[in-house]
């Protein structure tokens, strides 16, 4: 038995919002309901309180300047036609390194056939494909390595730069995004090892969530 | 009398074509982004402008925000709605400028002060009820624009991130970094202090009352 006493119109105003949020358990919903029948002040302020919702939470009420989406629109494609300059200037001192990492990879395939130690996540998969001589930055305040010009790096201010051996020495794990591309990149041989690289690179990630920019 | 919460919860719109279009983009094709925030860009926007309250910076910081959910769309999980995504990386660029612009003092006393006590509504005349069809007309918008832009930021942030850009209370209050408390307390208040500035008003010509006044109690 719910008692009505307990609701008078201090509370009711209290509790209008949570009310209105479906936020007020089904003692207190009920009685507010029964103060709401025999209280036209409270009806009142229920009735606007909902109106106002309404009225802010249409479409129209927001307004934007003229132009803003053809604007928007243009800075999202100049944004898109400097980055694919930068992935040129970047894939242009990538070709060697790639072609070095053609070299070495050939010789871990030589060895991955021989032997057969199942990898235990796609962060290790990656670790074993990337060249150990590779310069890769981290920055301080992560545990992800990456490709130096990698948009994923956190707190770009304060990077530095080691061998990819050295990284992972150091408990630093590799950046999926920008080393999935250099391995897809560099695993552009019909090889198993290849195949196993890019079937990796179709999951998605989850463990360096949060280090890039929110 | 209407479920509650029906107004407060909007359906997305066209979920099936939105994931198709985030998983190109994820996939490299960069140039369908547009297509996927153009259905949301005057809610970013408006959550810039909420914040700055500064045409110019708002469009400039909305800009910010598009781009760099861009570029960190691969980040984007599909159990959390895109819209709430965008906006909340919409308010963290708006609040990040505005602590880079603005003078801390200022902001530091304001952030202090405690919640203050409870708020009274004070017009209990019967509630006329100001259809949505009202909103076709430019006076009418400008009025609810003003009633809300009277209110104080604290108030204000809170009631567009809610009620006008849809987050729930959890991600309202993540996006602002303030407790769910606050929200629900911030959020009342602003509901009430609208309600009051715009009672009476649609019959009687609006706002011949004076514009709401900070800290002033009915009785």
């Amino acid at each position: 038995m719910v008692n009505l006493e307990a609701v008078n119109c201090e509370k009711v105003w209290r509790e209008i919002s949570n009310y209105l949020e479906g936020d007020v358990d089904a003692a207190l919903r009920a009685a507010m309901d029964e103060h709401f029948h025999t209280c036209k002040r409270c009806a009142s302020v229920l009735e606007g309180t909902r109106n106002v919702i309404q009225l802010y939470s249409d479409e129209r009420m927001i307004e934007v300047p003229s132009g803003f989406g053809r604007r928007l629109e243009r800075r999202l494609a100049q944004n898109a036609r400097l980055s694919s300059r930068r992935w040129s200037t970047w894939s242009a001192w990538l070709v060697p390194v790639a072609a070095l990492a053609l070299i070495t990879g050939g010789l871990r395939l030589a060895n991955s056939l021989t032997s057969s130690h199942p990898m235990k996540s796609e962060h290790a998969q990656q670790a074993h494909d990337i060249p150990p001589d590779m310069l890769v930055v981290v920055s301080v305040d992560a545990k992800v390595f990456h490709a130096p010009g990698c948009d994923f790096i956190h707190n770009k201010d304060k990077v530095r730069t080691l061998t990819a051996q050295e990284a992972i020495q150091q408990g630093y794990i590799p950046c999926l995004r920008c080393m999935r591309k250099y391995l897809e990149t560099t695993a552009r041989r019909p090889t198993i090892l290849g195949s196993e690289a890019r079937a990796g690179a179709d999951e998605d990630e989850d463990e360096d969530r949060g280090h890039g920019e929110r | 009398m209407a479920e509650p919460n029906a107004v407060l919860n909007k359906p997305e719109q066209q979920p099936t074509r939105e994931q198709e279009l985030i998983a190109r983009v994820q996939r490299g094709e960069s140039e369908l982004f547009y297509e996927l925030v153009q259905p949301y860009e005057r809610r970013v926007y408006a959550a810039a402008l909420a914040i700055l309250r500064n045409e110019t910076d708002a469009e400039d910081v909305a800009q910010e925000a598009v781009l760099k959910a861009f570029a960190n769309i691969r980040q984007f999980r599909a159990e959390a709605r895109f819209s709430t995504w965008l906006i909340q990386i919409t308010v963290n660029e708006a609040l990040m400028r505005r602590r880079r612009e603005r003078t801390v003092t200022m902001e530091a006393i304001d952030e202090r002060r405690e919640e203050e006590s409870d708020y009274a509504p004070r017009d209990f005349a019967d509630w006329r009820e100001i259809p949505s069809e009202a909103l076709e007309r430019k006076e009418v918008r400008q009025k609810l624009a003003q009633a809300l832009a009277s209110l104080d930021r604290k108030y204000r942030e809170v009631f567009v991130l809610r009620d006008m850009e849809q987050l729930n209370i959890q991600e309202t209050a993540e996006a602002l970094g303030i407790s769910i408390a606050s929200v629900k307390t911030r959020l009342l208040r602003a509901r009430l202090m609208l309600r009051d500035l715009l009672a009476g008003g649609w019959e009687q010509g609006w706002f011949s009352r004076l514009p709401f006044e900070k800290g002033t109690k009915p009785w």
